[in-house]
């Protein structure tokens, strides 16, 4: 009886998830690499993290651009309304992701060559735990499936408790390691870019929680 | 006013229950159906609209959103074979009944429709040609509603002084506005517009909708429109009709970002109609 009105809009929304999930797809790998750069210490990846983060900033400007062009051009309501919103303030938290590759990168680099104290075994947890939610997150945001959006973000209470563990740990080598204080302080700094990932992934969570149900959902209390 | 429209009698509300009735409320449409001919246009709806508030009843061309609205002053009585049952309870009467003075039912619920239609006479003449009908002939007191009806539709400061000149003389929008003048010289409670800038440029458009959201503070308004961006702009409450149905009647925030019905959000974000 009715036809599709918006078959152009439609493709358009279309065209702006595919960007989206590239972007996505270009933070995961940064992180994943950082990560990698980390425990092999190799300072050529983390160096091909920091180059790499032009792609994901660039990306972030095309869906802004994208969605201001459709808002202007589509006036937008109810979930269409939502989708650019969340298309906003997703791809500003995978810029930040992105960001947060590069921190991880300029720690290896700052680590250098320089023997671990210890073997790291810990923070790979962490780090396991971290992108296993920002995979999820994504996930979720790819198939809008709000309830793999919550299962992702109850296991930020964990990551963080981890944090706070790894950093007391390493707190107390830092007396009898005066040499190694900037080891000491890059893992830190490491860690709290991990915790922050987990932070990320819980924000995107949220907003495709948001998107699909229209309600706002703090899942970080 | 109102005991002008029929002896009072008082009808029995058969809505929900009596205390919804309320002062907020300015009617009250109960299990209302309209025919035409035998064909049904509106399948029953029941609404209640707020007082001293703007209502858009929105929906696709045939939904009986626009027959709906000229239910509410009886426009629909011109129609040969149109017919009506249930209720609309103006003021604790039911404006459908028989009994009811249709000529003072307009009065307290005015109209203005979708294409200008203004009389073809000056501009102060078309405001006090039906005050003179209803036996106002004091010419202060004309000019004193003529210029409160000009300075309220917003079309004062356009026209204060060529008030003599022909209705005809001025723009689509502002024979609108005084359309809308013309109406409000009537002191109406309820004011019923039917499309009334979609023959209008942009400009006139938002000089209407501004009008629109200014009034309510003075009459009830409910307003038919095809323009989702005109709705969500001047409502308070959205009405969405569909095929004779009334599918949701929610606050208009909530019909334009986050609707209950599936139905609604297709049809506002464009993806039928």
């Amino acid at each position: 009886m009715f036809m599709n009105t918006r078959s152009k809009f439609d493709q358009n929304l279309k065209e702006l998830k595919s960007l989206q999930l590239n972007m996505a797809a270009e933070a995961e790998t940064a992180i994943k690499n950082a990560m990698l750069a980390l425990l092999n210490q190799d300072i050529g990846l983390a160096s091909k993290v920091m180059n790499g983060d032009q792609v994901i900033d660039d990306l972030e400007y095309d869906i802004h651009e994208k969605v201001l062009q459709l808002i202007a051009q589509q006036s937008p309501v109810a979930k269409d309304l939502r989708r650019l919103h969340v298309a906003l303030t997703v791809s500003s938290e995978v810029e930040r992701l992105g960001d947060i590759a590069v921190n991880i990168a300029k720690s290896v680099v700052h680590i250098g060559n320089e023997k671990y104290l210890k073997e790291l075994s810990e923070i790979p947890k962490m780090m396991e735990m971290a992108t296993e939610m920002l995979t999820e997150a994504i996930t979720a945001f790819y198939s809008e499936d709000p309830a793999l959006a919550k299962k992702c973000a109850e296991k930020d209470d964990q990551v963080d408790e981890m944090f706070g563990d790894i950093l007391k740990e390493l707190l107390t080598y830092t007396p009898q390691n005066p040499d190694s204080t900037n080891q000491i302080i890059q893992l830190a700094f490491v860690c709290r870019s991990i915790e922050r990932i987990a932070d990320h992934s819980t924000n995107i969570a949220e907003n495709v929680i948001y998107l699909e149900t229209g309600k706002r959902y703090n899942l970080n209390a | 006013m109102v005991t002008a429209i029929k002896e009072r009698t008082t009808v029995e509300v058969t809505v929900q229950s009596k205390s919804e009735f309320q002062p907020e409320n300015i009617l009250t449409v109960n299990n209302l159906e309209v025919f035409y001919g035998e064909k049904r246009a509106v399948n029953g709806i029941s609404m209640i609209v707020e007082k001293n508030a703007v209502t858009a009843l929105i929906g696709p061309s045939g939904c009986g959103k626009s027959t709906f609205l000229r239910s509410i002053n009886r426009m629909n009585d011109l129609i040969p074979g149109a017919s009506a049952k249930g209720e609309i309870v103006y003021e604790g009467l039911n404006i459908l009944s028989d009994d009811i003075n249709v000529v003072a039912l307009r009065k307290e619920i005015g109209m203005v429709f979708q294409k200008p239609n203004p009389f073809p006479k000056s501009i102060y003449e078309n405001i006090t040609h039906a005050l003179k009908f209803a036996g106002i002939k004091k010419k202060s007191l004309l000019d004193e509603i003529v210029e409160e009806s000009l300075k309220k539709a917003a079309l004062w400061d356009e026209v204060k002084d060529r008030l003599d000149k022909s209705a005809y003389s001025l723009s689509g929008g502002q024979q609108q506005r005084l359309c809308i003048a013309r109406t409000i010289a009537m002191k109406p409670t309820v004011i019923l517009l039917d499309e009334p800038s979609s023959a209008l440029d942009p400009i006139s458009n938002a000089k209407i909708e501004d009008l629109i959201v200014k009034l309510k503070k003075d009459y009830s308004i409910m307003i038919v429109t095809h323009n989702m961006q005109q709705a969500s702009r001047v409502s308070d409450k959205t009405a969405f009709f569909l095929s004779g149905d009334l599918i949701e009647y929610d606050h208009t925030e909530k019909i334009f970002t986050n609707p209950s019905v599936k139905k609604t959000e297709e049809y506002i974000s464009g993806r039928f109609g």
